[in-house]
């Protein structure tokens, strides 16, 4: 049984290692979360919320294409039409709600590819209350778009400037500022990382994905589980999401597909599973890549929302116990699958999600096998890059 | 059993002089020159911050500091090279502080006979959870005489500060305000009464008060509501760019403590 502790710990992640400076927030949220997102108006709200302003159920198409040519029943969950076009907005939603109920009147989050950052942005608007959205300096200038539309959404954006300044800087500065603000403001984490109860949390809220899947696949397929579940990981909370219904169905094989950069041991790349060690990042107690002396070491992915060196510690315990198989997708081969993806499905994914559409050529299945890929976002951000591509594949 | 910071607690509990500085900065080999430098300009301790990549409740000051002396190439171990002959030469009371990743990825048990052997007394953890430190490492602390100081906040409940009381072994470490380090400089009326509020506790443990610590006026003010305080990020602004610390120290040291 996969099971989290009373103190927040997956096995031996976990935990919530803040500076004291935090501890009143956190513990305020440790101590409500549960009794808050499960009370009938919040529920009430949530769903309502998700079906109408988010549009869910998503679908879970099957992609006859994509199946012939690799030869067994591939699904794609369609979170890229999620409003805002991935499916970061499921946890703000929630995260929005139950800032209300908390009585917060002021809004920071981090961003990587700028998708949790537009999709917190959205629900400030839609909610009224202040929107700060911290994003590393290199993430501002490859994700333009998405800078854009968090702007025009009334948002401001700070760019956070230390170390490598992508994700686990932006993140770094989102803490700092809620050290900063501790009475008013509440932290939409975008992942399923940080101190207890923020993976959990944040996985319940994505567990909407995992919970259609089971009907939807009920229905085309007269099975709730799939054979496999293939999805993407930067912190890890859309693969969070498509697997939550399914940790304890055995049956289910779960595929993490991180990011190798430009090789895994090329010294440019973000395969956490593989690279990092026991150690804690951003509160939590996982795995990191960091140097023998526990120095964070800057990973490198051409996705932003997977150049991040930590996993959640819910997957630092599938991947270690062996309930998921770890996965790791090239920059090239990402490309090479957001170009195959568009020319035979015509569905533009975004960068992130291509990692989990390569891996249909990294693990070995069979023909009869039914998968599902979560298909986390849309490729609008990422075309900038896409066209640096265009002649290539 | 004493330590050289429980000893000086017991001879001494007013205007407390505590001055941070990060290990390797402004230059790698400059630890021990600067502790001594601070102690004979009449520090009362010392705090060496070991320099972390991510460290979450430290400010701009810190950080940069820290990022230079890793790209200077401080590490623990080579940290605690530089200590080795340090008690030869002085006596004060050494604190180091560092985040607890730190400390696992060296070995906690080795990190603390390191601390013994070279006559470290006392240390911060600012993310090492009460819990925590209670079930695994206080027993480990206790049997080396090594002191911990536990952090409070403007937030920190009462039912808590007890907790810290009970647990901190060698200062408490009263953050000044809602902030991270290096964020603002004085000390407004709305932080005097939080600092009245902790003093009419009466907690066990002496109190020390640090963040936004600047000058001698902000040391004086500071030090009428606790035993005293802690300079860290305004230290380190003023050895930015010195190429000789010994004299920059003592320069520090002399503004804050003579009229
Ligand atoms: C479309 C998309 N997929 C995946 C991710 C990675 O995040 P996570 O692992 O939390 O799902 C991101 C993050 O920005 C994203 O935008």
């Amino acid at each position: 049984m996969i099971q989290l502790s009373e103190n927040g710990y997956y096995g031996s992640f976990g935990g919530a290692y803040i500076p004291e400076m935090l501890y009143p927030n956190v513990k305020e949220l440790q101590e409500n979360y549960l009794s808050m997102i499960y009370a009938d108006d919040f529920q009430r709200e949530f769903y309502y919320l998700l079906k109408d302003y988010v549009g869910r159920p998503t679908p879970l198409y099957l992609a006859e294409n994509l199946s012939a040519k690799h030869n067994a029943t591939i699904y794609l969950k369609r979170e890229d039409l999620c409003h805002t076009g991935a499916h970061k907005i499921n946890n703000t939603i929630g995260q929005i709600l139950l800032a209300k109920k908390l009585n917060k009147k002021r809004i920071i989050a981090e961003t990587g590819a700028g998708q949790h950052g537009v999709a917190t942005a959205t629900v400030c608007a839609r909610m009224g209350l202040e929107c700060i959205i911290y994003m590393g300096a290199v993430d501002i200038k490859r994700q333009a778009p998405n800078v854009a539309r968090m702007k025009m959404l009334g948002a401001t954006v700070i760019s956070a400037t230390s170390g490598s300044q992508t994700l686990k800087d932006a993140t770094n500065e989102a803490i700092r500022d809620w050290i900063n603000n501790p009475v008013d403001t509440h932290y939409i984490i975008g992942s399923v990382v940080g101190p207890h109860p923020y993976p959990d949390l944040v996985a319940r809220f994505q567990s909407v994905i995992s919970e259609e899947m089971k009907s939807q696949l009920l229905e085309a397929t007269g099975r709730e589980n799939p054979d496999l579940i293939i999805a993407c990981v930067g912190g890890g909370s859309n693969a969070a999401g498509a697997y939550y219904h399914y940790l304890n169905d055995l049956d289910v094989r779960l595929i993490a597909v991180e990011a190798a950069g430009e090789g895994v041991y090329s010294g440019k790349s973000a395969a956490t599973s593989i690279l990092g060690t026991e150690g804690i990042i951003h509160g939590s107690r996982t795995l990191l890549m960091q140097t023998t002396d526990g120095q964070i070491v800057e990973p490198h992915s051409i996705s932003a929302g997977l150049d991040y060196p930590g996993i959640g510690p819910l997957h630092a315990h599938l991947i270690t116990t062996g309930r998921a198989e770890a996965v790791s997708v090239t920059d090239e081969n990402a490309l090479k699958a957001a170009f195959e993806l568009s020319r035979i499905e015509g569905i533009i994914p975004a960068l992130e999600t291509a990692h989990a559409i390569h891996a249909l050529e990294d693990i070995s299945f069979k023909s009869s096998d039914v998968i599902v890929i979560n298909l986390s976002g849309r490729g609008d951000k990422d075309l900038n890059t896409y066209m640096e591509y265009l002649d290539k594949y | 059993m004493l330590n050289r910071l429980t000893k000086l607690f017991e001879n001494k509990r007013e205007n407390l002089l505590t001055v941070y500085f990060t290990a390797g900065y402004p230059k790698l080999d400059d630890t021990e020159t600067i502790i001594c430098s601070l102690a004979e300009s009449g520090a009362n301790i010392i705090e060496i911050g070991i320099p972390y990549s991510d460290p979450l409740a430290d400010g701009p000051v810190i950080q940069e500091s820290g990022m230079a002396a890793i790209d200077g190439g401080m590490t623990l171990q080579v940290l605690f090279n530089q200590l080795t002959d340090i008690r030869t030469k002085t006596q004060v009371p050494l604190i180091l502080m560092g985040y607890f990743n730190q400390l696992l990825q060296y070995g906690v048990d080795k990190f603390l006979d390191d601390c013994v052997k070279t006559g470290i007394d006392g240390l911060i953890i600012p993310d090492l959870p009460l819990m925590e430190y209670e079930q695994f490492y206080k027993d480990k602390l206790t049997q080396r005489n090594i002191s911990i100081s536990f952090l409070i906040t403007p937030q920190t409940e009462e039912s808590r500060i007890h907790k810290v009381d009970a647990l901190s072994t060698g200062f408490i470490y009263v953050v000044s305000d809602s902030s991270i380090t290096g964020m603002k400089t004085g000390i407004s009326n709305h932080q005097i009464s939080y600092f009245e509020r902790i003093k009419s506790l009466h907690l066990s443990t002496p109190q020390l008060i640090g963040f936004g610590i600047s000058d001698r006026e902000s040391y004086l003010t500071a030090s009428k509501y606790a035993n005293g305080a802690i300079i860290g990020s305004a230290f380190i602004k003023h050895l930015k760019d010195k190429n000789e610390v010994d004299n920059a120290t003592a320069d520090f040291i002399n503004l804050i403590l003579k009229p």
